[in-house]
């Protein structure tokens, strides 16, 4: 698996994780519940996921998630840590068909990146998560799925709308194969 | 509108001295000893023993304090919603029922339900010494070097360097960006509306998450062009060699995970139930 990362892959790791952590900590809007934020780090983790693959989605996720608890909150919350990387890994898997760098993200890519975006969201927030919670912390069922539930519903508005904007936003910054015109010579 | 994250403090104690490598292996076992038991004879027995290593590494609480208060409001949260989710979960796990007084219903306050949530609060605290510890005492490009040394394959140790690094340069331009839109008009405050917030969120996420692609191309050209990934293995400028301390803190923590594991699961059941 190592001889496969590209430097540009270990790099996007890194400051992919940056970001994560800085997004993660500033920019998530308190929604009115308690104890729950619209997360916009995890827009940002399924544009990684998209553009750098599946490996740099998961270990994004992963560190991202472990970092920004350890140096904010003094000790990483292990159950939803594994569900990160988990979520980065799969977007980035289900999306391996959609080629953004290339400059293409039209109506089609944008309903199946949202598809699996949703489907990989609800198995990972609202069973892996509460599940992981019962299993190690030993916490009562209806209290983390409750908790899944509301986290996995704000995290698919996330990254539907603001995931799909920062997507085309990029996708608008790519110059397309076979884009330029020969101009007619005289 | 400075934040205070955890980083490394450079103090003269045994903790310090000891290698990356074996604070990272005793956080790992330390974690999931915490992580696996719910008998309350080792938890005590595991929460003594961290703040004794807290007072070994010379740390202050102020030191840390902003963080401590982070950490209690969520545990009191945390506590009040378990209680409010699950008023009877202590009696279905210990399986009797000792009734203090009722509130309302089914909300009632039993000595099983008190029982069980000071397990819960003790999980926590068990490991945040050490996690905080682990943090504060250990060099982030040790910390890397470490990774490497357990095993981590060095590409993604040095992802994790990178991080370290770059998490202060992001913050600033981050820092620099919100402060520029703000100058535009844009209230980033609690007084918008939900909706016009999350517009607002995502025109300080445009430029900070382009311009941080940029960074990404340039870093990996400056690597690529230092040869960086030609070959297997590389050296560490931060990495030490163990000590007699290592060994020593290793064989400590070690038995005390093997003990702790071997109590919690003697009879069966990660609960201890002082009830039966």
């Amino acid at each position: 698996m190592a001889k496969s990362l590209s430097t540009k892959t270990i790099v996007a790791i890194g400051i992919g994780t940056a970001v994560f952590v800085i997004l993660g900590r500033f920019v998530s809007i308190p929604t009115g519940i308690p104890n729950t934020t619209v997360e916009t780090s995890y827009a940002f983790l399924a544009l990684m996921a998209v553009v750098f693959g599946p490996v740099a989605g998961g270990l994004i996720g992963f560190i991202g998630h472990a970092l920004k608890d350890a140096i904010f909150y003094g000790s990483p919350w292990w159950s939803w840590v594994v569900v990160s990387a988990f979520v980065g890994f799969l977007l980035g898997f289900a999306a391996r068909n959609i080629k953004v760098e290339d400059g293409i993200f039209g109506a089609k890519q944008i309903i199946s990146f949202n598809v699996s975006q949703v489907i990989v969201q609800a198995f990972g927030w609202m069973l892996i998560a509460p599940a992981l919670d019962i299993l190690i912390y030993g916490e009562p069922a209806n209290k983390v799925f409750v908790q899944g539930l509301v986290a996995g519903l704000s995290n698919m508005v996330t990254v539907g709308v603001i995931g799909t904007l920062l997507l085309a936003a990029y996708a608008r910054t790519r110059s397309k194969t076979g884009s330029l015109d020969k101009e007619e010579t005289l | 509108m400075a934040v205070e994250m955890l980083s490394y403090l450079d103090r003269k104690s045994l903790i310090h001295n000891l290698t990356g490598v074996t604070k990272l292996l005793c956080f790992i076992m330390w974690s999931f000893a915490s992580m696996l038991t719910y008998d309350t004879r080792i938890l005590f027995f595991l929460l003594i023993g961290s703040i004794l290593v807290f007072i070994i590494s010379k740390i202050k609480i102020a030191d840390v304090a902003f963080v401590l208060v982070f950490i209690l409001i969520f545990l009191f949260i945390n506590n009040l919603a378990i209680y409010i989710f699950s008023p009877q979960e202590g009696v279905k796990i210990y399986k009797t029922q000792h009734v203090l007084f009722t509130i309302t219903g089914s909300y009632n306050i039993t000595i099983e339900q008190l029982f069980y949530q000071l397990n819960i609060t003790l999980k926590y605290l068990t490991v945040i010494p050490a996690a905080l510890l682990f943090m504060v005492t250990t060099h982030p490009s040790e910390f890397a070097s470490s990774l490497n040394r357990i095993g981590v394959s060095y590409s993604i140790a040095f992802a994790v360097a990178l991080a370290l690094r770059y998490i202060p340069d992001v913050q600033r331009d981050y820092r620099t960006i919100a402060l520029a839109q703000q100058a535009r008009g844009l209230d980033m405050s609690r007084k918008e509306k939900l909706p016009k917030r999350f517009k607002n969120a995502v025109l300080i996420i445009f430029p900070l998450v382009l311009s941080s692609l940029d960074r990404i191309e340039t870093i990996s050209n400056a690597m690529d062009l230092r040869g960086f990934g030609k070959n297997k293995k590389r050296t560490w400028y931060s990495a030490r060699p163990f000590r007699r301390n290592d060994y020593l803190a290793l064989l400590l923590i070690g038995m005390v995970f093997v003990l702790s594991i071997t109590v919690t699961f003697y009879d069966g059941n990660r609960f201890y139930n002082p009830f039966l």
